[in-house]
């Protein structure tokens, strides 16, 4: 995997809030009691939301302490899995997928406007503090190319004006509805000839 | 063309509700116990008789897959069922579909293939992207739980099962059933050496059956209308129906169910609305993910969508993901960016591929600007080569044989492209 962008200002503790606890009590019960080990990807999850979608050293650490695990452990996963991020990113952190499927149907028109709308370099934050933006391997949605996905949610079925759109309404705090912008449900074709519905 | 009366996945364009109640109307859960009641043997037959393939990428008979569980259950080491939905193939996208629009077919074939393999736990291993399918899915878990189909005494069979939602993060490599297993048990996902197999030394050291969404969501159809019903599509060893996903260059990108088979062109031009400008504007499809090596034009005129027909052609059907590529792209830099995505995801456990990916990606960037010598081709093609089974897993296959595929259809192509370039230098 690649090399990870690894935040040098980092708070001195971490404690999951009382929330958290509590989900965290329900997924250790997912696996065996002596397989612990097995919740860090679901915990490393959890710290991220905590922590505006970072996850800081020290909440390494304390999952570390949760699941009796040799810290090095827990930092072995978090940097060899891609979604979990070590430094500050965007409140709306937007992937864009430019794998061949998706750069097929445009992809890098998206990534232009990206350092258009949104930072001149990938991974640094906007002027307005508020996005940033990455380039991301295959998301599976190649049939609803060109995509990106921003936080958990996907936009589909991107083209530049709806791409523009989507970037605007970050600035506005104003999102339009994710999923498919040319309105399909799933990944139906244009013209049905299956399972027509009557 | 395949009859809507013979499809399986009668919501895949998510027309009726996910819910349970919609589901039902629509066949899911009817007579599971009765299917149950026949016991292990007649299960594992019937998918057997169906001659159906696992739908994942390696097509490995699925019958003869839980057939390797132990018939025994040890004491101290329970039997699992491991659900891959680490869709992660570029030009994949047919299981989140069957997540969001038919999560209950999916947790009807747990049900069955673990009663099959003596497992009565199943973690469904579900990308880390794909988190609003995730929450889809456990809505429809928590639904089949209340129904009592699921977790103790599951239909009312005496059978427990209880199922689990494990998150991945990003890794292709977790795709691999081996990593998908390290990867659960909370280490980085990296594959592990085989033998032993996952079926006798698996998830926590224990029996293990690791299988792709698709191929157990048909499994309860296959049940219910026989295994006969799902050989009678397609020919021998090549059987039933199949998602396709046709991505790239065409009219209307869909995600479609067909019969194993079906010639791509009809394919394309049919579901997908034809290629862009026609389909003398075709250069090359990638038939079933970037893993599996392009098809020239020439091939595309007359191949079948079948497991054995693409092996005859050097090539395989791996996940159906059908990535078409028209006349206006640079098919260099299509694979240049193939390579990067090989390159970005290699584990970095085996050397010629943590290596060699990055040669590969390298060399394609160079020629992709016309900067290399023509001997290098032959290079390019000896690195594919130190890669190619010189690894633990087949992701050292899955990216040499995307270049080799470039090499073999389009040579000429970058041949005339590094002499042109060449010759003006000098």
């Amino acid at each position: 995997m690649s090399g990870k962008h690894v935040e040098k200002n980092q708070p001195t503790s971490f404690e999951f809030n009382s929330v958290n606890l509590e989900k965290i009590n329900k997924i250790l019960k997912k696996y065996p009691s002596e397989r612990k080990k097995s919740a860090v990807m679901p915990l490393l999850d959890i710290a991220q939301r905590q922590h505006d979608n970072w996850i800081p050293y020290a909440a390494i650490k304390k999952i570390a302490e949760i699941l009796e695990m040799p810290h090095i452990k827990v930092y072995e996963v978090a940097t060899f899995y891609s979604m979990y991020n070590l430094a500050p990113v965007g409140k709306y952190f937007v992937q864009v997928c430019t794998t061949t499927p998706c750069m097929l149907r445009g992809s890098e028109k998206i990534v232009k406007l990206c350092k258009k709308y949104i930072s001149e370099k990938e991974g640094q934050l906007s002027s307005d503090n508020k996005a940033s933006w990455v380039e991301v391997e295959c998301l599976g949605a190649c049939v609803s190319a060109p995509m990106m996905q921003i936080n958990d949610d996907f936009f589909e079925d991107l083209n530049e004006e709806t791409a523009i759109k989507i970037f605007e309404g970050i600035k506005s705090d104003q999102l339009p509805k994710f999923g498919s912008q040319k309105g399909r449900i799933g990944f139906e074709p244009n013209k049905r000839l299956t399972l027509v519905k009557n | 063309m395949l009859q809507d009366k013979d499809r399986i996945f009668t919501n895949l364009y998510g027309d009726f509700g996910r819910d349970i109640v919609s589901a039902k109307s629509r066949g899911d859960w009817k007579d599971t116990a009765a299917l149950i009641a026949k016991g292990k043997d007649w299960i594992i037959n019937e998918v057997k008789l169906s001659e159906l393939r696992g739908r994942g990428g390696a097509g490995f008979p699925t019958g003869m897959k839980w057939s390797f569980a132990p018939k025994e259950i040890k004491p101290g080491r329970p039997h699992y069922l491991i659900i891959n939905a680490d869709e992660s193939e570029p030009g994949t996208c047919k299981d989140r579909d069957i997540i969001r629009f038919e999560p209950q077919k999916l947790i009807e074939g747990c049900l069955i293939a673990s009663y099959a393999i003596g497992a009565n736990t199943c973690y469904i291993y579900i990308r880390g992207e794909y988190f609003n399918e995730s929450k889809i899915l456990q809505e429809a878990i928590n639904e089949a739980y209340k129904e009592g189909l699921i977790g103790k005494n599951a239909c009312g069979t005496g059978f427990d099962l209880d199922i689990h939602i494990h998150l991945g993060a990003g890794a292709y490599i977790c795709g691999e059933e081996t990593a998908l297993i390290e990867s659960i048990e909370g280490n980085k996902g990296q594959p592990r050496l085989k033998p032993p197999f996952p079926a006798l030394v698996g998830l926590y050291g224990c029996p293990t059956i690791v299988n792709n969404v698709e191929t157990i969501a048909v499994v309860p159809t296959i049940l219910k209308r026989g295994g006969k019903w799902f050989a009678s599509f397609g020919r021998a060893k090549n059987t039933g129906t199949k998602i396709f996903c046709i991505s790239g260059n065409v009219n209307n990108p869909c995600n479609v169910e067909e019969e194993m088979g079906i010639p791509l062109k009809e394919l394309i031009e049919k579901h997908a609305g034809g290629v862009v400008g026609g389909w003398e504007n075709l250069q090359a499809v990638i038939p079933g993910g970037s893993s599996m090596p392009v098809l020239s034009k020439k091939i595309c005129d007359t191949i079948k969508m079948d497991f054995d027909s693409l092996v005859e052609v050097q090539s395989g059907l791996g996940t159906a993901g059908v990535v078409v590529i028209d006349k206006s792209q640079d098919i260099v830099k299509c694979f240049a960016r193939i390579a990067r995505f090989y390159k970005h995801e290699s584990c970095g456990q085996c050397t010629p591929c943590r290596e060699g990916t990055g040669w590969m990606w390298r060399m394609l960037e160079r020629i992709n600007k016309g900067d290399a010598d023509v001997q290098e081709i032959d290079m390019l093609m000896d690195v594919t080569k130190q890669i190619e089974g010189h690894t633990i897993c087949a992701f050292g296959e899955g990216a040499s044989w995307p270049v080799q595929g470039l090499l073999r259809h389009f040579r000429g192509e970058i041949e005339q492209r590094l002499t042109f370039k060449n010759k003006k230098i000098a």
